[in-house]
């Protein structure tokens, strides 16, 4: 660096006004920014005013869209709109309890929806108290909770079946009988999936030991991928990605992995061998229905089972690394007919994990 | 379902083989990598006097503008292009916040660092909404198959060069000298006839720059997609660790070693038999529970530069 040349001791008068104005700009953009990002109101139906028949749907998020949680409800809803069956405006990111609150009286009041589906879990009173105001509009909310009469029911990703599929897969894919997988924390709606799949690991290979870490957060691929690591310098030979990051690390150690939420095949398509997918139309149904019918004080959780299309196993990628024997795949084909018919029915435990699962202990 | 350990004897043993000490070693080194290329940039930083605690908005800028150009022109290399001119901007405007306007530093640094996430995940959803975009072409490890030594070459980059370099021109060099003098009085700096300002702006765009490498890292090269929250507090462990290493680059390093270290055991030791039952959120804590530990140790008796969280105006 070369020595700047000096300057007038204080900037004049009329620079500093400048550069004031230039902060001003500044911040003025910056809360333009997080109003951006954190409340936007979108409309998907022609020009967001009830101007048709339809019922109006209104969602509200806890977390940004992104989160694969409310983004398969939100694409739930969009699918809905394409099938010209709702209209839809939804605001994301009420990340707060109070502004859940706030949001919910203010959309109830001024938009009139005729339904409001979202997620409680950060806000579960804020819900319940909003709920009981509006006795007219059904409320479904994404929830651990029991549903709360007359209004509020109750949604939850009950993914088990997939999950017990899954677990089939990477038992009987796993050679060295180990099985990593990365969730995101001990809570009830992620141990009941990975419970799931650890009993359907045992019933294709009893002889496997299942390890599962936790991130303790949402989203750190970072920390995902290297808890999967550490699943590979431990023997796993599959992964199963309850959280991004892992596929990245399966990539690199080239072995099978297992998605989450939605097909992840196109971002590795050499090793994705399936994914748990979370289908929340049947639910959305569910809620359009009790628009016609009156609300109702219900636990939808139901409608996200296999049986009525609410979840299901993505197509299994036969080229996937190492490949998937074909008398593997009809055995998956023939529980997944049992779960569907009925005469299967994917045990739900909540309890919380160890970090290793010898399965012939179980 | 827990396979309780049969005894004090199998449990020491179940310990001892389930470490993987060249894993724990390799793991060691990637997760270090941001925090080296960001903490020596906060170094740089720091030692002229100014706390910069956009460093976690700059990470994530780095990480998202790194693949936003990654993806748009196919290159990583270009992506990481991007990501050090972003990184200048950012530092500009920490700058302009700070030494011309002389704001509060810590209400500047955590507005920029508000600023520049909430930037990132507005333009993120303007572009991508409901898509998960990943790089065609990202950094591959050098040495695949190699234990320890299959890393990115950003992570050779930062503790084969970037670091003893930058040791060497804040120890050595008449930069270093200015950056030493403008952080601990300014008024004598000034007086020998160094520009506070040129001084302090400099600093800011070179170690926001590597700052947004250090972002970038886990991007372009550790996962080849992004996600919100991407950085998760990486740059206030940063903060922390230059704290704790006193405003010298060596500890910087040797402190992200540590952080490193004993996140890579946790995840080795959590999934073993006799540690699975241990609360996960117990290990979790491990990592920032040694900074913390380090911090109360070696960070008591710190002596912060003398024109620390000082804006300068002559007169």
């Amino acid at each position: 660096m070369h020595r700047q040349p000096r300057r007038a001791p204080r900037p004049h008068p009329t620079v500093r006004r400048r550069f004031a104005v230039l902060a001003g700009i500044a911040v003025l953009s910056l809360v333009a920014a997080c109003g951006g990002a954190t409340g936007e109101s979108t409309s998907n139906g022609d020009d967001g005013g009830k101007d048709s028949d339809l019922p109006l749907i209104y969602g509200v998020f806890a977390t940004p869209l992104e989160e694969p949680w409310d983004g398969a409800i939100h694409a739930a809803l969009e699918s809905a709109v394409e099938d010209g069956v709702i209209e839809y405006k939804h605001v994301d990111n009420v990340s707060t309890s109070d502004a859940m609150e706030r949001a919910l009286r203010d959309i109830a009041t001024n938009e009139q929806p005729d339904a409001i589906i979202g997620d409680a879990f950060a806000a579960e009173e804020a819900v319940r108290k909003v709920a009981a105001e509006f006795p007219d509009i059904p409320f479904a909310f994404g929830s651990g909770e029991k549903p709360a009469g007359p209004n509020l029911s109750v949604f939850d990703n009950w993914l088990q079946d997939p999950a017990y599929l899954a677990g089939m897969l990477a038992g009987g894919l796993t050679k060295s009988d180990t099985v990593g997988v990365v969730g995101a924390m001990p809570i009830p709606e992620v141990n009941r999936i990975v419970n799931a799949f650890v009993l359907g690991v045992k019933e294709t290979n009893p002889e496997v030991t299942v390890k599962v870490s936790f991130i303790n957060t949402f989203f750190d691929p970072a920390a995902a991928k290297q808890a999967a690591q550490a699943h590979v310098s431990a023997g796993a030979d599959v992964l199963f990605a309850e959280r991004d990051g892992v596929i990245a690390a399966a990539e690199e150690a080239d072995v099978p992995v297992i998605g989450m939420m939605v097909d992840q095949l196109e971002e590795a398509p050499g090793h994705v061998a399936t994914s748990l997918i979370w289908h929340m139309r049947p639910t959305v149904d569910a809620v359009v229905e009790q628009v016609e019918n009156g609300p109702e004080a219900v636990d939808l959780g139901e409608y996200s089972f296999m049986n009525v299309d609410g979840s299901e196993l993505a197509p299994l990628n036969m080229d996937v690394v190492g490949g998937i024997p074909d008398d593997l795949a009809t055995r998956l084909e023939d529980v997944e007919k049992s779960i569907r018919d009925g005469s299967f029915t994917t045990p739900v435990d909540e309890s919380a994990l160890a970090g290793s699962i010898d399965v012939s202990e179980l | 379902m827990v396979a309780a350990p049969r005894s004090t004897y199998s449990c020491v043993w179940g310990w001892v083989v389930s470490i993987d000490l060249l894993a724990l070693v390799g793991a060691m080194l990637t997760i270090a990598t941001p925090l080296v290329w960001a903490g020596i940039g906060e170094v740089v930083v720091e030692r002229t006097g100014i706390l910069n605690l956009g460093i976690e908005g700059t990470m994530y800028l780095g990480a998202f503008i790194g693949f936003l150009a990654a993806l748009r022109t196919g290159s990583p290399w270009l992506g990481l292009l991007a990501a050090v001119v972003s990184g200048v901007v950012a530092g500009l405007a920490m700058a302009l916040l700070t030494v011309t306007l002389g704001l509060n530093q810590h209400v500047s640094g955590l507005g920029l660092t508000l600023f520049l996430i909430a930037v990132c995940e507005f333009t993120f959803r303007l572009l991508y909404a409901g898509e998960r975009p990943t790089l065609e072409q990202k950094f591959h490890t050098l040495l695949p198959g190699v234990a320890v030594l299959n890393q990115h070459w950003l992570t050779y980059v930062a503790f084969l060069v970037l670091a003893p370099a930058a040791w060497w021109v804040l120890r050595s060099t008449g930069m270093g000298y200015r950056l030493h003098a403008v952080g601990e009085n300014f008024e004598a700096a000034d007086v020998a006839g160094i520009s506070v300002a040129a001084t302090r702006y400099v600093a800011l765009m070179v170690g926001s720059a590597l700052m947004t490498v250090g972002g970038a890292f886990l991007t372009l090269a550790v996962l080849g997609s992004y996600t919100l929250d991407i950085i998760n507090g990486r740059g206030w462990v940063c903060i922390a660790l230059v704290i704790f290493a006193q405003w010298r680059v060596w500890p910087t390093v040797f402190g992200a070693l540590i952080f490193a270290v004993t996140d890579a055991l946790q995840l080795q030791l959590a999934i073993t038999t006799a540690f699975g039952s241990i609360p996960r959120e117990l290990m979790l804590a491990l990592p920032y529970l040694a900074v913390i530990t380090a911090l109360a140790v070696w960070g008591r008796k710190v002596r912060y530069p003398g024109s620390y969280l000082r804006a300068y105006r002559r007169g």
